[in-house]
């Protein structure tokens, strides 16, 4: 019984790493419509950003993962905004490959600014918490707690600032929206600069966790179209939910299957997913 | 030198075949293949596994066309009925997982080892120099072929039906075209073309390893396509061997910038190719080589 729970408890801790990434990366898609591979490189920007201030400023762990998502958002999110506003009339496709030459570029200007070197955080040791046979990292335990925070602080966004509520709106319904007075372009702004800044705050937590290179985000990409697919393309709890789905699957498999397959649950996750649910878990329409 | 252009001009015609595979699916048929690399690594290894156990190497290319076809179908299975943007999202997870495999499943693909010495057509009797000529005109020759094949393609109804999809699906439908099966058709055929590449690519350099797939090789082909004309199987063909041609001229520039680490040499490469392909996106989508579609036959 003992592994199962154990098993269980590590796939929330993994999943909740990667549930900011994946709602950043659905708030993109519910807002602009197009899948941004772009989440990598912002996810990359913010955990070298925090990294940055962490190991030689010393600035402590709160503060580094405010300015990861900071950085991601005003740097990863203006220049997605800036590099691919022109070609959103050329339909989604078109804006996705643009997004893909986008994440190129700037995983790239992380790599020539910082090499290929594996990077920690400055972290104080804890020793592990035990609990009913169970084991937990002290850091996993403080990681959970910045993911709830920031899942706690995007829902308080989108539903009681004006702001957030204009983004649902667009979200739902553009011509609607844009009849009501809302204005599309600043509200793509401000999904590009929320949905970088989340994946920017996701590399942070994932380089407490690990360590940090420039391939960091790229390395989680899959889990986290995986995890925005299970929940529902589009849809923010789904995000959050299909995120700790994939953590809990992802650990469940790796009882029965070798530890190097574990970005193979997600891809699984999404073909059988898209087979018999196609729109998710908590998802709009798919076809 | 005259080593290193034969060796680059081969590649530009392996390149031009890739291009050509995702021209037909993403200029054909609208769909798109982030999974381009995976495909190429399924023919690769199938085709150097294949001849490893003694199997001529005609049939060798054959088992890749085949074993490409077989993962198009996979892949499109559950994906086609759905919008257009899970095909993405699966195709690259495709990609990786092709690599997964070839890196993990030491019994078949050797592991992160690779498999070596996969035989080269004709080497022993033509000699290293005479080889490589003889291989570079192969490759070429094929990538022509196909090249005028898909050229037919384009032309025939079936062509017509795949660009009625790609503008229109509700249209295509309402028209009476087999929508469905035409997508799968798009990407099954394209993904065996990508399979081939990847064989003659194994026979070529007569080794292949995960490393050989990287995602990044997607890239290029789509930087091919785009630059070289999307639905024009010429601009595919003249942009594979463009691309393959400019990666090598960034290659030199790059060396020749002082001062810098091997590493910053090879991000800045990799942000240049990144930078031109938004700059063609943006500057002339329609690349060099614009689809000219035909004229409506008049009817009597």
């Amino acid at each position: 019984m003992t592994p199962l729970a154990q098993a269980i408890l590590n796939g929330l801790m993994t999943g909740a790493l990667i549930a900011a990434p994946a709602v950043g990366f659905t708030t993109i898609f519910a807002v602009l419509r197009y899948p941004s591979f772009a989440i990598a490189a912002h996810a990359t920007l913010g955990a070298f950003a925090a990294w940055y201030v962490n190991t030689r400023l010393g600035a402590g762990v709160p503060l580094s993962v405010a300015v990861g998502f900071l950085f991601a958002a005003l740097v990863g999110g203006s220049l997605e905004h800036a590099a691919l506003r022109g070609l959103r009339g050329a339909g989604a496709l078109t804006v996705s490959i643009g997004s893909i030459a986008l994440n190129l570029v700037l995983e790239n200007a992380v790599r020539f600014s910082f090499g290929n070197d594996l990077r920690g955080y400055d972290l104080p040791l804890a020793p592990d918490l035990r609990f009913a046979g169970l084991r937990v990292g002290a850091q996993q335990i403080e990681t959970l707690v910045f993911a709830a925070a920031i899942m706690a602080a995007v829902f308080i966004f989108l539903r009681y600032t004006r702001f957030g509520r204009a983004m649902r709106a667009v979200a739902d319904n553009p011509d609607l929206a844009r009849l009501k007075g809302v204005d599309p372009e600043r509200i793509a702004v401000a999904a590009l600069m929320l949905g970088a800044g989340l994946a920017g705050a996701g590399g942070v937590l994932i380089g407490l966790d690990t360590s940090i290179d420039p391939l960091t985000g790229f390395r989680v990409l899959l889990s986290v179209f995986a995890a925005a697919v299970l929940g529902g393309l589009g849809s923010i709890p789904g995000a959050v939910v299909g995120a700790l789905a994939l953590g809990v699957a992802e650990e469940l498999a790796l009882l029965v299957l070798p530890a190097t397959y574990r970005t193979g649950v997600g891809f699984l996750a999404i073909l059988l997913m898209l087979t018999f649910r196609p729109r998710g878990l908590l998802g709009e329409r798919a076809v | 030198m005259l080593a290193y252009l034969i060796f680059t001009l081969t590649i530009g015609g392996i390149y031009a075949l890739l291009a050509l595979a995702l021209n037909l699916v993403w200029g054909g048929a609208g769909l798109v293949n982030l999974g381009l690399a995976g495909f190429f690594a399924v023919g690769a290894y199938a085709s150097a596994l294949a001849t490893g156990a003694g199997a001529p190497i005609l049939i060798g290319w054959g088992a890749a066309i085949l074993a490409g076809l077989l993962a198009g179908f996979l892949v499109t299975f559950a994906t086609l009925r759905l919008r257009d943007d899970y095909l993405a999202i699966v195709t690259l997870g495709f990609a990786e997982i092709v690599r997964l495999v070839a890196l993990n499943e030491r019994w078949l693909t050797k592991g992160a080892d690779g498999v070596s010495g996969v035989r080269a057509p004709f080497k022993a009797e033509l000699g290293v120099a005479g080889f490589n000529f003889f291989y570079l005109t192969l490759v070429a020759a094929i990538a022509c072929l196909v090249w005028l094949a898909l050229r037919r393609l384009d032309l025939s109804p079936w062509g017509r039906a795949a660009k009625a999809v790609r503008e229109d699906q509700e249209l295509a439908r309402f028209a009476g075209k087999r929508v469905l099966r035409i997508k799968f058709e798009a990407f099954a055929v394209s993904a065996a073309i990508a399979a081939l590449a990847g064989a003659l690519y194994a026979h070529f350099t007569s080794y292949v390893s995960p490393d050989h797939f990287q995602p990044l090789i997607t890239i290029y082909v789509f930087l091919a396509v785009t630059a070289g004309g999307v639905g024009r199987p010429l601009g595919a063909l003249v942009g594979g061997y463009g691309v393959v041609l400019f990666l090598e001229a960034t290659r030199f520039l790059a060396g020749m910038t002082p001062g810098l680490a091997p590493v910053q040499v090879a991000a800045l490469r990799e942000i240049v190719i990144g930078a031109s392909l938004l700059a063609v996106l943006h500057l002339r989508p329609q690349g060099v080589f614009a689809e000219r579609p035909p004229k409506a036959p008049r009817l009597p």
